[in-house]
């Protein structure tokens, strides 16, 4: 049945933005080694498989889309859609990476009883992802939290401000990179 | 002759008897209405997110207690079931069982509280001291199996840390049948008075919409017609082996949610019921696996679980890079999702139903600032 | 006891003396402000976190604060002994020392559980304050995670005898 509603979710977003954002390729298997040249000593590091965009995450559907693709209009329709209605937002989390940020929708459905995990990713240079805090309520805190501690921007929040941190806390926290100093805080 | 008049912001400041912790409601009110409420939260903001990416998996568990501190076992066991559904472990039987009746005599223990504070703010006395007297019996069962009495640390990575002493299941039984008994009487204190009618019906009211929108869970959902309960809707543990109902109301005020939380204690206690009489006399407590903490690296991957916990929908988010270590272990806390109604639902509410409105949401500070 | 002062106590009625002896007794100024002090310290109720549920406990049926005096009390103008119950964070601690501040002399702070201490199991955390005593003096520290209720008890009582020996003229530090 999952298989069904992510099926059922890429042909609507598909549809949604006129491209298709979700599909996957299978990558070229690599050319194996001919007879004459000596087999290497040690094994080739793999490749890391590239990350199907649309795929079953332990058991529920999964899509993973760029920053420029996610937008309020997208949200809504998830939203609104007759066979999808994802009413439910249970869950914002921001994950930082090395080379780029993500920002994670859980999303579920009271009436049709299923789930959707939505994987936005965007640049760490401008952490910028659209918000959901019009579609949903639920977002409103979450997001908030996620700009306090990690620094995400969600433009269309109407009161994007520090939410758990002192308004005057220079940083954000649950960044890899933020570094801890309870002395020069004046905490120790 | 018109007189001047202008609005005025009152301060529910962080110290305050009926705030549940240090919870600051900045309210502008012109005359007794209220026009605007703003939640300032962050005082007790203690950093455990962060502090989980420097742990090893069994060492946040301690940390996850102090999250909502009145309904810890339910904290440990929803951090724990994320990693093990990274591992894809599977839980021996008598773990599960002592899983569930531990989460659900917290789940008591965390309605007895909020009972008893709810009407302390309201102005009963008394009803604090019987509410402390009954937890205190729940109390003592939950101390002998796990050693505290309020921050639990029982679970663990593939099931619990300790076995049930000699006769614990048979007293758990008879606590639950005094339980039961106070409950009538409670009732029969409470439930009927016409104070506290006039004080919490037609307060506070939450549409269904308003519930769905703003992701609000648990009793305060049911109490508003959205009959949504993680037991019966997708069934965790072994959830699907008893059988129990889940109360809900349609009014969606103040005495809604007083009368859900009033009868799922008695669901609880059926459920314990229930699973003391289906345990297995012996078995493992814990994946074999699970004892060897350092051994515990589930692959990298990430997944979202979530439980029902006394307030709502409790859920973690952990993300792992194939380490001992996690590398993002997100919570989600259903009273910091809760508090955001604040901003709606007081508006237009008169200054003396702010308390009945906040206690009937059931709030407790560690969930709300982590 | 000996009855000082009194010369020739053969002139009075026995029964008298024996009365005396059982109902009057001798001591200091600071020595009775100490008792009355000790024997109704009302705390400010400034739970912040798990600790304020032991806290909370200890007032309740099974340990019982009220025989010892204690009652909690709203608004920091009316209390005499501050119980820091919980952690103290960046964002607090000038919401703390007002709150001191307000209160009137004399006053004590008891600093409860192991967050209050030092820091406890955020110390390294970085919105944590470790221990509240960077911010007010402290008297009794109750360790603890949280501490029991009968911990606390202990804590209250340790209080309760630094007050009487230091009106005794004692400087207490520490034991």
């Amino acid at each position: 049945m999952s298989q069904e509603v992510l099926d059922l979710v890429t042909e609507k977003v598909h549809s949604f933005l006129g491209e298709e954002v979700l599909a996957y390729e299978e990558p070229e298997p690599p050319e194996e080694p001919r007879e004459e040249e000596e087999k290497p000593k040690r094994k080739k590091k793999e490749e890391p498989k590239p990350e199907r965009p649309a795929s079953l995450n332990f058991g529920q559907p999964m899509i993973i889309l760029n920053t420029e693709h996610w937008s309020q209009a997208l949200a809504e329709m998830l939203r609104d859609d007759e066979e999808l209605q994802f009413d439910f937002l249970s869950c914002v989390t921001g994950v930082d990476y090395p080379e780029h940020m993500e920002v994670i929708y859980n999303l579920y459905s009271t009436v049709k009883d299923h789930y959707l995990y939505v994987k936005v990713k965007t640049s760490r240079e401008e952490p910028a992802v659209a918000s959901s805090e019009p579609v949903w309520k639920a977002g409103d805190y979450m997001e908030r939290e996620i700009y306090d501690l990690m620094g995400i921007e969600f433009p269309g929040h109407k009161n994007q401000k520090r939410i758990l941190l002192a308004d005057d806390w220079e940083g954000h926290p649950l960044r890899k990179d933020y570094v801890t100093d309870k002395k020069a805080l004046g905490l120790d | 002759m018109s007189i001047k008049t202008e609005e005025m912001v009152l301060n529910m400041g962080p110290q305050h008897p009926s705030t549940h912790g240090v919870f600051r409601l900045k309210l502008h009110v012109s005359g007794e209405t209220i026009t605007k409420a703003e939640p300032v939260m962050g005082y007790l903001h203690r950093g455990s997110e962060k502090l989980a990416e420097g742990f090893i998996y069994t060492q946040f568990i301690p940390y996850t207690d102090r999250l909502d501190y009145l309904n810890a076992m339910t904290n440990n066991y929803v951090y724990c079931a994320g990693v093990e559904k990274l591992l894809g472990w599977e839980i021996p039987e008598r773990a599960e069982y002592l899983r569930v009746i531990t989460m659900e005599l917290n789940r008591i223990a965390s309605h007895l509280v909020w009972w008893g504070t709810y009407l302390l703010d309201i102005g009963a006395l008394s009803p604090f001291l019987y509410a402390f007297k009954d937890r205190e019996i729940v109390l003592d069962r939950l101390n002998e199996i796990s050693g505290a009495r309020m921050t639990f640390n029982y679970m663990r990575v593939g099931g619990v840390k300790w076995d049930a002493p000699a006769g614990w299941i048979e007293k758990v039984q008879e606590t639950v049948k005094q339980i039961s008994e106070s409950i009538e009487m409670f009732n029969t204190l409470v439930t009927g008075n016409e104070i506290f009618q006039s004080r919490t019906i037609g307060v506070g009211k939450l549409t269904k919409e308003q519930v769905i929108d703003w992701g609000l869970s648990g009793p305060i959902a049911r109490a508003s017609g959205v009959n949504i309960d993680l037991r019966k809707t997708e069934p965790y543990s072994i959830y699907d082996r008893f059988d129990f109902d889940v109360p809900v109301a349609e009014e969606g005020d103040a005495y809604a949610r007083y009368k859900v939380r009033i009868a799922e204690i008695r669901e609880s206690i059926k459920i314990v019921e229930q699973a003391c009489s289906q345990i297995p006399a012996e078995g493992e407590i814990i994946h074999k696996k699970g004892a060897r903490i350092m051994m515990i690296k589930p692959p990298a991957g990430e997944a979202y679980t979530r439980a029902e916990a006394s307030k709502g929908e409790i859920g973690v988010y952990v993300v792992s890079n194939g380490k001992t270590k996690p590398y993002r272990v997100k919570l989600r806390r259903p009273s910091f999702v809760n508090v955001a109604i604040l901003q709606d639902l007081l508006v237009g509410a008169s200054i003396q139903d702010v308390v009945a409105i906040f206690g009937s949401l059931d709030v407790v500070l560690g969930e709300v600032d982590a | 006891m000996e009855l000082k002062g009194f010369r020739e106590t053969e002139q009075y009625d026995p029964r008298v003396l024996e009365d005396v002896n059982k109902s009057v007794f001798f001591t200091k100024v600071e020595q009775l402000k100490a008792w009355s002090r000790t024997r109704s310290l009302w705390p400010l109720t400034f739970g912040l976190a798990c600790c304020a549920i032991e806290m909370m406990s200890t007032g309740g049926s099974r340990y019982d604060f009220d025989r010892f005096g204690v009652i909690f009390r709203a608004s920091p103008r009316h209390a005499d002994v501050m119980i820091v119950a919980g952690t103290v964070t960046a964002k607090m601690a000038p919401v703390l020392r007002t709150l001191y501040d307000q209160m009137p002399e004399p006053k004590w702070v008891i600093s409860m559980g192991s967050c209050a201490t030092c820091g406890g199991p955020y110390k390294e955390s970085y919105s944590v304050l470790n221990g509240v005593d960077k911010i007010v003096p402290v008297d009794i520290y109750v360790p603890g995670c949280p501490p029991t209720p009968p911990a606390l008890i202990d804590g209250v009582e340790l209080l309760r005898e630094k007050i009487r020996r230091e009106a005794k003229g004692e400087k207490v530090t520490q034991g």
